[in-house]
């Protein structure tokens, strides 16, 4: 098989607070391929969104190794675009500059700018909405921006953390639907943070099963159902079924954990 | 009424009514409630004044004060095209060269203070090395009163208009510098890692992310700065200047001219008054971004 595009090797990660260390994550071996999308799931601490900030360069392992393309991550970086939950938009810009702005950032010509920008925004279907501020927007729309923004620096890789979370379940589905448009067509590598077991299965090639802290590699789930998918099929179900399982298991040591007062968060 | 007569009485049908005439009824309706207060304290004092009640020169009534309003924007001299153009003739009324002297120092004044306040609240925002070395300084000098500084600003500057200068700047410099500082470190972590993702340098990082979403703050800043740097003016020209508003009231109380003083009060209210509504309308156009903002 070729080489992985992303290799992360016995990676750690321990916070220390003032009275005790936290193992959010621990012995992680994983390794993902150029083009395939790949959900991280499980209950909340179990390191997801932990190791996806190590991925992006936000906060780097303790010990271990995590390279990308075969270079050891120490920094964010434009090759690996991160759409955050909470849109991160920058409201002082309309929707066109907050595209426009990384591409600024990389010093790239004006009519190219233009054009990409105008491109993104046809395709995520956000040209009425070019030169409004994204408090005018709804949820979905911010998501949209978000992800164009990403888009724009066209990175191979796409870090995504429970980037449709906070939106209803009508609008998830249909952004679900664009990502995957979106990934056959530009053809990224995904990683994509949730605790939705069917959004998991909805979305992804491998389903990353974490545990409950210490964060660990339970299972990696592969998803060999052709798209588009259908949430009511009985492969889907069962499929439901395991995975379900497995996260309720880790959810129940949390809520454990939780009544035994040990959580951070 | 009684409710039996409510009981019996046929259901009326509401019957629309033209939208047009309700709507400048509302207008004069809305005109007369927020006048009705001014109209009868104005006339009050009018009577208690015409009738004897207070002393004319205690307090003259408002229309004897709007006379002396309308004598004071009048030009001194008769036009002469050979002396000034129309226009400085025009305002060469003593109220009007006045208020512009006032509003010429609250400007240079606060340009000064706001324009060392800025840098310096941006860096101790963004340096955590410069706060620790400006901070302890800051925190000394910034309880004192700008005013003060009036004793030792005439020993350093003399009279006129530096020491004047030197007190607003000192009156807008400390809110201008204390918002900056919060808003540099209050801007959300959140945008400062969509920006390094973008792959933002530091000074993209600064110009483009941190100024911008620190804007709210560093205007309340501007805002608040404003307002000091008004009250400041006029007690500097009540001290070291002999022109402008504070001078000028304070020159009719040695006169005894209380509808002078009346006239020169209501004047720095209305300056006040508009000094607001420009930096309001300049603040809801620079933050039309923001999400507490109405349009």
């Amino acid at each position: 098989m070729a080489t992985p595009q992303i290799h992360i090797v016995k990676v750690q990660k321990i916070y220390r607070t003032a009275n005790r260390e936290v193992h959010a994550l621990q012995d992680i071996d994983l390794e993902i391929y150029a083009g395939e999308f790949v959900t991280f799931l499980g209950p909340s601490g179990c390191g997801k969104s932990t190791l996806l900030n190590a991925i992006g360069g936000f906060s780097l392992p303790t010990s271990g190794t995590l390279t990308v393309d075969g270079k050891a991550v120490t920094k964010p970086g434009p090759d690996r675009g991160m759409v955050f939950q909470e849109y991160a938009l920058f409201p002082w810009m309309t929707v066109a500059q907050n595209i426009e702005f990384g591409m600024e950032i990389q010093d790239k010509p004006k009519d190219f700018i233009k054009t990409k920008a105008e491109e993104l925004l046809t395709k995520l279907q956000l040209k009425d909405f070019r030169d409004r501020f994204p408090k005018e927007l709804s949820g979905g729309m911010r998501q949209r921006v978000a992800i164009a923004r990403v888009l724009a620096l066209d990175p191979p890789i796409m870090l995504m953390d429970e980037p449709f979370g906070a939106l209803d379940a009508l609008t998830r589905r249909t952004l679900q639907d664009e990502l995957i448009r979106i990934w056959s067509e530009f053809k990224k590598t995904i990683c994509f943070v949730t605790h939705g077991i069917e959004e998991s299965i909805y979305l992804s090639d491998r389903v990353v099963v974490m545990t409950y802290r210490p964060g660990t590699v339970k299972a990696i789930v592969p998803i060999d159902l052709p798209r588009p998918r259908h949430t009511t099929s009985p492969e889907f179900n069962e499929l439901k079924n395991i995975l379900g399982t497995m996260v309720m298991e880790e959810q129940s040591r949390h809520q454990k954990a939780e009544l035994a007062g040990t959580t951070a968060d | 009424m009684s409710t039996d007569a409510l009981a019996t009485a046929p259901p009326k049908i509401a019957t629309p009514t033209p939208a047009s005439p309700s709507r400048t009824e509302a207008n004069i309706k809305r005109f007369a409630i927020s006048t009705v207060v001014i109209v009868v304290l104005l006339g009050a004092w009018e009577a208690a004044s015409r009738l004897g009640y207070v002393k004319v020169q205690i307090l003259p009534p408002p229309s004897a004060v709007f006379l002396k309003f309308l004598e004071s924007i009048k030009p001194q001299e008769a036009y002469d095209a050979t002396k000034t153009n129309y226009l400085q003739w025009l305002v060469s009324g003593e109220l009007i060269h006045d208020s512009i002297s006032s509003m010429g120092r609250v400007l240079v004044g606060f340009f000064i203070g706001a324009g060392l306040a800025l840098p310096l609240g941006l860096a101790m925002g963004a340096s955590d090395l410069v706060f620790k070395l400006m901070n302890p300084l800051v925190q000394i000098l910034r309880p004192i009163p700008p005013i003060a500084y009036i004793p030792l600003s005439i020993l350093w500057f003399g009279l006129g208009n530096p020491p004047a200068y030197f007190l607003i700047a000192l009156g807008a410099f400390f809110p201008v510098l204390i918002n900056t500082i919060a808003g540099v470190r209050n801007v959300d972590s959140i945008y400062i890692r969509a920006a390094q993702n973008l792959g933002a340098g530091k000074m993209t990082m600064f110009l483009r992310v941190i100024i911008p979403a620190a804007m709210p703050y560093i205007l309340t800043g501007v805002k608040v700065g404003l307002g000091v740097a008004f009250i400041v003016v006029i007690v500097a020209e009540m001290i070291a200047v002999n022109n402008g508003l504070g001078y000028r009231i304070t020159e009719a109380r040695e006169f005894f001219w209380s509808d002078k003083i009346i006239v020169g009060m209501v004047t720095i209210g209305v300056l006040g008054l508009i000094l607001d509504l420009i930096v309001s309308k300049l603040n809801n156009h620079l933050l039309r971004w923001h999400r507490g903002m109405e349009h």
